[in-house]
């Protein structure tokens, strides 16, 4: 048996040993054990090294509040840093480091820094390195980032998996101990729909640690028998390792589950953690209270240990935390713990009590000083002594723990969260939670109610009183009877006075008393400035054993009360959550989704290599063998567009099919051009702007009956122009008769354009393909040969003769492979977006690119489709104003570049010639460029000051980000066929 | 915010499914109003502590404006209505 486990007692199972290793020393532990409980058992103290000054440090506590012993649990991809120890389930063959120490654990060469202490105290990242700016990344920064710190990240791939479920429920009891466990069977029993959620292991909170009776059962046992009867009904769901981390509106609780944090393997078929969204009509915080540590000089030293945790080793776990201890503590709980030692074999070498009369029994033998306090401790890696002063006097008491107790705080965070402020009750020398609403009640301990009758009780009255709210009745059950003794009043002890040596008040970020001091004489007093002048309270651990007392001493220096001092502000999270956990699912692949066009699998027959544009995955260029790179690949595309035939996927532009006897009207007051008197069988350009003047969107709106359109937007706004014709249609005029429906995913929509479009298509179209029977801009539906049913607009992007043919979706493929194989005596060719856009460019066709959210119809050189004849639409009050007429706008041009070789690239300024290069000088900007087979040279698109004015005149192209300088000229943003004679011909 | 809205078509649901798309008191100025009217509605937005009504759109859903009333400090929903039915009785 390990040293210091019991012979008898606790809830372990001492037939199924477990083996761990700690910094690689194999060790037993038990079957019931935390991690923290096998190290002790094992005689381990020393845990960690402190953040700031590398002080060795131990357990300090049984729970989730643990400032010290935060280890790395695992290994390779699955090792996780900054775990409690105090909450880690022991498994068989779980392997644990120390962190933050070099070269080892117990010989920390970091621990220099203890003596460099008076240069690092509070505030010192604000005073010592200040100056010169320079030395911070590359001096300060790097030095601080070795020397202080926590565990490291892994940066392997995480192997495991997460996910999220949502729950609801009429009752959400948080925590069961005594009070959540009366609260949850008193609702359970009425037929509520309960679910319980404790963070621990096995539910029962105090209770396992506990050693009174109730209803003449041990406490333990009791906790099993209702755990069991609630097991037992259809209408309770107990989640176990289940931390509810935060309140949310509409009574929404989030909670992390560690599915299968406690085994060595998980199976794959499950999550290792599962985030739930809980929708509780009805909640009850049963979270208990916190003991405070007592801030004394040399308190951190490992063996030091609040109270309560003492006795929860002893009675939970049967570990005797050290063979000789001393008590030293401000009320009862001191008393309690003391017995519990004796009561095991431990020595009891004094309970020192701060009040100068001990209001409790101490056990037989064991010496009480009263009105005394502890100010220094000894010890190298674990506590040897302590140094005891009363009146004046001191003397030295040989120990290997100390058990202290400052009192306790209810664990109140849950219910602060949402912008309530808690109180100060003098009674309890506590805050206690505010007045939260008939939604969320607090019970038990966590309500100031401490003593076990009292928690038993109040979770009782709580749950009746929840129910009665939702309008449910409850059949009265006797109450539990235990025999718990009622302790004395602890009296409020913040610091003990006369440290002679360091007094911590935030182990984990190695705050003490005096750095509160200094933050109140710098002037930073305010609870909120202490808290970021000295870091109490912004460790993992947030301040749950350290906030109250920091309040405390910052009162006690200006003598006032804690409630004038107040609280900092509580958030989410309680306790730290995985980023594993809150992404869930959404990770890799599932991050975010991917967009298939229907003709991806034709693009990709093609050879096509494929790019990226918000969800969608476009066919970018299709490289054929042979070819030397992207640009040989494009100006290939595009000379063949333009001389033969090119078939380019377009499936992607936002299809938003309209109805209704009001759908002309309707439209009309949505684009800037007139939309009213376009005939059926048509298709027209169409600008969309927005409420302030500036374009929105462009695309087409074709009509194919006589109140049934069909409208086209860009990839990029297919959602969004959705959204804003249903915001038209339902709040800006919800009287026209109107309906519409997104129909992209529908159809495969391809565009077949060159001179040779006409050829290829009339091989597969039912109609006459002829200029005076199918116009340009001619739209409607058609047939294929073979009797599928069509639609076939005659519209361009390119300049080309060009037909934009649409197919149902799942005909897509089968329709692009056909066309490809009877354009082959044609010369078809596959284009991407990368020709797309040259073949754009030549022709001062548009995009984002140009509708950057900043430009006007004018601006783009689209004046004549701002509708002076229209009496409304969107956007045409404001296009009047003066800022969108004035002369000097910016302006789109085209450039050429003097010099032939040279490239301009897209986001380059524009300056005048001779004028400095600054944005004080800027004349405009770069927006699209290319370079142009056709025209033999670069071309660009450019928003230019007064730009139409300025044709012919010399500008430089300013690209500062490569340092480079080109001479162009200002022409017309045409560079193909200005006359228009290939797309009508 | 809040954490869950109940559609008037759905029913009670995330508010991840929905979209805020602002204040939804603001009227359409008719064409002729003045420049103030038209400045006003495009560009001037309170900021309001307490009851406000905004438009939520329920974009994971049925896709209708909702008018979401609400309170900005506490966060209290007092009602959800459909926001067609907001506007006819906003411009009768």
């Amino acid at each position: 048996m390990s040293p210091h486990r019991l012979d008898n007692g606790g809830l372990v199972d001492r037939g199924q040993s477990l083996d761990f290793s700690f910094d690689g020393r194999r060790m037993r532990g038990l079957a019931g054990d935390t991690l923290a409980s096998a190290l002790l058992a094992n005689g381990i103290t020393l845990v960690g090294r402190s953040f700031k000054y590398h002080r060795p440090r131990g357990i300090v506590t049984a729970g989730a509040s643990e400032p010290n012993a935060l280890v790395t649990i695992g290994t390779g991809a699955r090792s996780e840093p900054n775990t409690r120890a105090t909450v880690a389930e022991l498994h068989d063959g779980l392997t644990a480091k120390s962190q933050n120490r070099w070269p080892s654990l117990s010989f920390d060469i970091g621990a220099v820094n203890g003596l460099l202490s008076p240069m690092i105290s509070a505030g010192f990242y604000y005073k010592t390195f200040m100056w010169p700016a320079a030395f911070w990344e590359k001096v300060y920064e790097p030095i601080i980032r070795r020397a202080a710190g926590l565990g490291k990240a892994v940066l392997e791939r995480d192997p495991d998996t997460y996910e999220k479920s949502w729950a609801h429920c009429d009752l959400l009891v948080i925590g069961a101990g005594a009070a959540g466990l009366m609260a949850a069977v008193t609702a359970a029993r009425a037929g509520l729909d309960v679910i319980l959620a404790d963070e621990g292991f096995r539910p029962g909170g105090g209770l396992l640690g506990e050693t009174a009776l109730i209803d003449n059962q041990a406490a333990p046992v009791f906790a099993t028998h209702v755990v069991d009867e609630l097991k037992s009904l259809p209408n309770v769901r107990i989640l176990t390792r289940t931390t509810v981390f935060g309140w949310y509106d509409d009574n929404v609780f989030g909670a992390v589950e560690r599915v299968q944090k406690h085994v060595a393997e998980p199976v794959s078929t499950r999550p290792v953690e599962r985030v739930w969204r809980i929708a509780a009509a009805r909640a009850i915080l049963a979270s208990g209270a916190e003991e405070r540590p007592l801030v004394f000089g040399g308190n951190d030293r490992p063996g030091i240990m609040t109270a309560r945790a003492v006795s929860t080793y002893i009675n939970r776990y049967a570990v005797a935390p050290g063979r000789a201890v001393v008590v030293f503590t401000n009320g009862p709980q001191g008393y309690q713990t003391a017995a519990d030692l004796v009561r095991v074999g431990v020595s009891v070498p004094a309970i020192v009590d701060s009040r100068t009369e001990a209001g409790d029994p101490a056990p037989k033998g064991v010496r009480v000083i009263a009105g005394a306090g502890i100010v220094d401790t000894s010890g190298g890696l674990r506590v040897d002594g302590v140094t005891v002063e009363r009146a004046g006097f001191r003397e030295t008491i040989a120990c290997d723990a100390v058990a202290m107790s400052g009192g306790v705080s209810p664990v109140i965070h849950l219910a602060c969260q949402r912008g309530l402020k808690p109180f100060w009750s003098e009674a309890h020398s506590a805050f206690l939670a505010p007045e939260t609403g008939p939604h969320l009640t607090v019970a038990g301990a966590a309500a100031g109610h401490g003593a076990l009758a009292a928690a038993l009780a109040d979770g009782v009255s709580k749950a009746l009183a929840a129910m009665a709210d939702l309008g449910r009745r409850a059949a009265p059950a006797p109450l539990p009877e235990t025999d718990a003794r009622e302790g004395s009043a602890a009296a409020p002890l913040w610091y003990v006075p006369g440290a002679r040596s360091k007094a911590f008040v935030d182990f984990q970020n190695d705050v003490t008393a005096d750095d509160l001091g200094l933050a109140l004489r710098e002037g930073f007093g305010h609870i909120e400035h202490a808290k970021r002048y000295t870091t109490n309270g912004m460790a993992t651990d947030q301040g749950k054993l350290s906030n109250i007392n920091a309040i405390g001493i910052l009162a006690g220096m200006q003598g006032v009360s804690p409630a004038q001092v107040g609280t900092t502000t509580f958030r989410p999270f309680y306790t730290p959550v995985s980023f594993g956990a809150l992404a869930g699912t959404a990770r890799d692949m599932h991050a975010s989704p991917i967009r298939r066009s229907p003709l991806h699998g034709w693009a990709e027959g093609e050879g096509a290599r494929f790019v990226e544009a918000g969800p969608w995955y476009r066919s970018s260029h299709f490289p054929r063998a042979g070819e030397k790179g992207l640009a040989e690949t494009v100006n290939r595309e595009v000379l063949a567009v333009r001389a033969a035939v090119g078939i380019c996927d377009v499936s992607t532009l936002g299809k938003i099919e309209v109805f209704g006897a009001d759908a002309a009207e309707f439209l009309n007051r949505l684009y800037s051009n007139a939309v009213l008197k376009l005939p059926v069988g048509r298709a027209r350009y169409g600008l969309m702007l927005r409420e302030d003047g500036i374009v929105y969107d462009d695309g087409t709106v074709s009509r194919l009956g006589e109140t049934h359109y069909l409208v086209t937007t860009t990839t990029a706004l297919a959602a969004g122009v959705l959204s804003h014709m249903e915001y038209a249609a339902q709040v800006l005029w919800p009287d026209l008769d109107v309906r519409f429906v997104s129909v992209s995913d529908q159809w495969a929509q391809m565009s077949i354009a060159g001179p040779k479009a006409r050829a290829v298509l009339a091989q597969f179209v039912e109609a006459d393909l002829s200029d005076t029977a199918f116009p340009a801009l001619a739209a409607g539906a058609v047939t294929l040969k073979g009797g599928l049913r069509a639609r076939l607009f005659r519209i361009s992007f390119s300049g080309e003769l060009a037909y934009e043919l649409a197919v149902p979706a799942s005909y897509g493929e089968a329709v692009a492979e056909a066309i490809m194989q009877a354009g082959r005596a044609h010369g078809i060719t596959a284009y991407g977006l990368e020709a797309l856009n040259v073949l754009r460019i030549e022709k001062g066709f548009v995009t984002h690119a140009e509708i950057d959210g900043r430009s006007t119809p004018d601006d783009l050189g689209l004046g004549k489709m701002l509708s002076t004849q229209k009496p409304d639409f969107i956007g045409k009050r404001l296009s009047s104003r003066y800022g969108l007429t004035a002369a000097d706008r910016m302006q789109m041009i085209g450039l050429l570049p003097v010099d032939r070789d040279k490239p301009v690239r897209a986001g380059a300024h524009l300056l005048r010639e001779g004028a400095k290069p600054s944005t004080l000088n800027d004349q405009g900007w770069v927006s699209s460029a290319c370079y142009s087979p056709v025209v033999g040279r670069h071309i660009a698109l450019a928003f230019l000051k007064s730009g139409r004015e300025r044709y012919g005149e010399r500008i430089v192209v300013w690209d500062r980000m490569h340092g480079e300088e080109v001479v162009a000229e200002v022409v017309r943003p045409v560079f193909v066929d200005p006359d228009n004679l290939k797309i009508n011909g | 915010m809040a954490s869950l809205i109940t559609c008037p078509h759905c029913g009670t649901r995330p508010k991840e499914e929905f979209a805020v798309r602002g204040d939804a008191t603001p009227l359409r100025p008719d064409p002729a109003a003045s420049d103030e009217a038209w400045a006003d509605y495009v560009f001037v937005r309170a900021n309001p502590r307490g009851r406000t009504f905004e438009h939520w759109q329920h974009v994971a859903g049925c896709r209708r404006f909702l008018v979401v009333e609400r309170d900005t400090v506490t966060h209290e929903v007092y009602s959800v209505t459909d926001g067609a039915a907001f506007s006819r009785g906003r411009m009768a």
